[in-house]
């Protein structure tokens, strides 16, 4: 059986602007280069995290990300990660074939694979919980409703964090939420749209 | 929750063509592991299973024009039209396609031959809908080295959703420089062909594949068939590159598979473990089933036979699993020498018989991510 959910919180990073349900949360219009803006972000966050420096541009937009969403700590340990993108991690496997002329990068290697990010995310939080990273052209609220629910349905989880976490060349596009048995908002395609959407274009 | 039937399946891989001749190859004990002299970042030669392009061409030929698609696609494409072939249940209208890879096409990034998007995996997965005239839009699971149990486990999840009638799932993944220079570049290639849990492991050997398999609720035939359980997922939280010294994340995915599906460890007749041959990868496997009381169990990795096929091994060990279940057999952990983990495993050193029902598979990688699932079979 098919129980009702709730989107509990939501994130949106787009055009170096941070929404947190729906309202603006943090603007940098001075800085157009992500990585400015990433590092401009962890500090107004006030973050102490120094792995966050040796990630990867995507892994840090997931990890930021949902420091902002969950306000720096994921307290209930078994919510799982349902997450995608479009891109995979095409940005640092670029990164990582310009040293494969030379001195091939263990460093920017292993950055390239996109579930990292889970890993990342995983290990800040000491979640043990279950993970999935899709690749689709866009935004498919389906795929994340539809393994969310699957979770729940199955008993493998009470919390899901998912996901979108895309970048293609210096363009970012993330929209993480929060999916619980609680909270004010009817969990379906129709919701996860409308907040997704609005910003974007 | 459904137990959908693995049905029509498919290995490509230097080994053979088709599963059933993957199977007699192993059996006699070949390996795909050969050593090749075509890369600058080996100056020794490296050991590998590569698959010829001309031996996919001359096969793809009779299906289409072997010019307009990539490597990875024609061996994709070739595994899942064996798999459909045969499936009466088959709809290029309802049925799913779930792909897993996790570079995909990564060998065209400097490479002008294809037009620039074919380096998306979501592009990769529609060229080859398109070539099946899929009309559901395919799911691609990139997920590192679990992703093709994963995949298994989204198509179930699917299916049972009503996404799907019944979906085929496919994966593959090239030995390109790519990957190669990667994990040369963490010095984990061994010198040898890998040898999975042996105390003279040096490290993983790489492999080219592509597999398929057909997962419907119906059987389709009468006679045994292999179902699926379960499958759970869980992330170590410990490192990103490697898995955790006291095998948590393995030992939760592995614990919580069991507390989920009511399957009593004790009913478990033989595990496919995931076997790299690095050091701390077997190490953690071997503890982490001495913590699920599973250390007395059959285990074998099929590495020594594939070399490590990335996303594609977890699909292809899952086929060979369904297989050995069927056919109450149990195959050698090839290149086993001596132990090799602190805690003793019970590795299968030769091939025999052994009646078989329910089996555990095994996946880990990087990311610290963890995959148990259990496969069982009945007779209708």
């Amino acid at each position: 059986m098919s129980e009702v959910l709730y989107i509990k919180n939501s994130v949106l990073i787009r055009d170096a602007k941070v929404y947190q349900n729906g309202r603006l949360y943090y603007e940098d219009t001075k800085s157009p280069d992500i990585s400015i803006f990433l590092k401009n972000l962890y500090k107004s966050e006030k973050i102490r995290y120094s792995k966050y420096f040796k990630m990867d541009d995507l892994s840090k937009l997931g990890f930021i990300g949902t420091e902002i969403l969950f306000g720096g700590n994921i307290e209930n340990k078994e919510t799982a990660l349902v997450f995608g993108n479009a891109a995979s991690c095409l940005e640092t496997d670029r990164y990582y074939s310009e040293t494969m002329e030379e001195f091939p990068s263990p460093s920017l290697f292993v950055y390239t694979l996109p579930n990292i990010m889970l890993g990342e995310i995983s290990i800040r939080h000491q979640l043990r919980s279950e993970n999935i990273f899709f690749i689709s052209e866009k935004f498919d609220s389906s795929l994340f409703l539809e393994y969310s629910k699957s979770l729940f349905n199955q008993g493998k989880t009470d919390n899901v964090l998912c996901g979108w976490v895309d970048l293609q060349n210096n363009d970012y596009d993330v929209f993480l939420w929060e999916i619980a048995r609680s909270g004010k908002t009817y969990l379906n395609e129709e919701e996860l749209k409308n907040i997704y959407l609005p910003t974007h274009e | 929750m459904n137990r959908n039937y693995l049905l029509n399946d498919a290995i490509i891989s230097p080994l053979g063509f088709t599963t059933s001749e993957n199977l007699t190859s192993i059996r006699n004990s070949e390996t795909a592991l050969k050593l090749h002299r075509n890369s600058r970042y080996f100056k020794e030669g490296y050991y590998a299973g590569l698959i010829d392009l001309d031996w996919i061409n001359s096969k793809f030929s009779r299906i289409g024009n072997p010019g307009k698609y990539t490597k990875l696609e024609k061996l994709i494409i070739l595994a899942i039209k064996q798999v459909i072939d045969p499936s009466q249940n088959f709809s290029t209208r309802s049925s799913g396609l779930v792909l897993s890879t996790t570079k995909g096409n990564i060998d065209l990034l400097n490479n002008n031959d294809f037009s620039a998007d074919r380096i998306y995996l979501w592009k990769m997965a529609q060229v080859i809908a398109d070539f099946f005239e899929l009309k559901q839009k395919p799911v691609v699971v990139s997920n590192a080295c679990i992703s093709g149990a994963l995949a298994i486990k989204t198509a179930n999840d699917f299916i049972e959703s009503g996404r799907f009638k019944n979906a085929v799932v496919a994966g593959g993944d090239l030995v390109s420089d790519f990957v190669l220079s990667g994990f040369q570049s963490f010095q984990a290639i061994s010198s040898k062909p890998c040898r999975p849990f042996s105390n003279d492991r040096e490290g993983v050997s790489l492999g080219e594949a592509a597999a398929a398999i057909f997962i419907d609720q119906e059987q389709s035939a009468v006679g045994e068939s292999v179902h699926y359980i379960d499958a759970v997922t869980a992330n170590d939280a410990n490192h990103i590159s490697g898995p955790s010294r006291t095998g948590e994340g393995l030992y939760q995915s592995i614990s919580r598979l069991f507390n989920n599906s009511g399957v009593d460890p004790s009913k478990v007749d033989y595990i496919s473990a995931h076997g790299t041959a690095t050091n701390f990868n077997d190490e953690m496997e071997s503890i982490s089933f001495n913590r699920a009381e599973l250390n007395y169990v059959p285990v074998n990795s099929f590495k020594g036979y594939y070399g490590h096929t990335l996303g594609a091994s977890a699909l292809l060990e899952t086929i060979l699993t369904k297989k050995c279940l069927l056919n109450n057999e149990l195959l050698a952990s090839h290149n086993f020498t001596e132990s090799g983990v602190s805690v003793n495993l019970n590795i299968i050193r030769e091939h025999k018989r052994k009646e078989l029902r329910t089996a555990l598979k095994t996946a880990s990688g990087f990311g610290g991510c963890n995959l148990a699932m259990l496969l069982q079979k009945q007779s209708l």
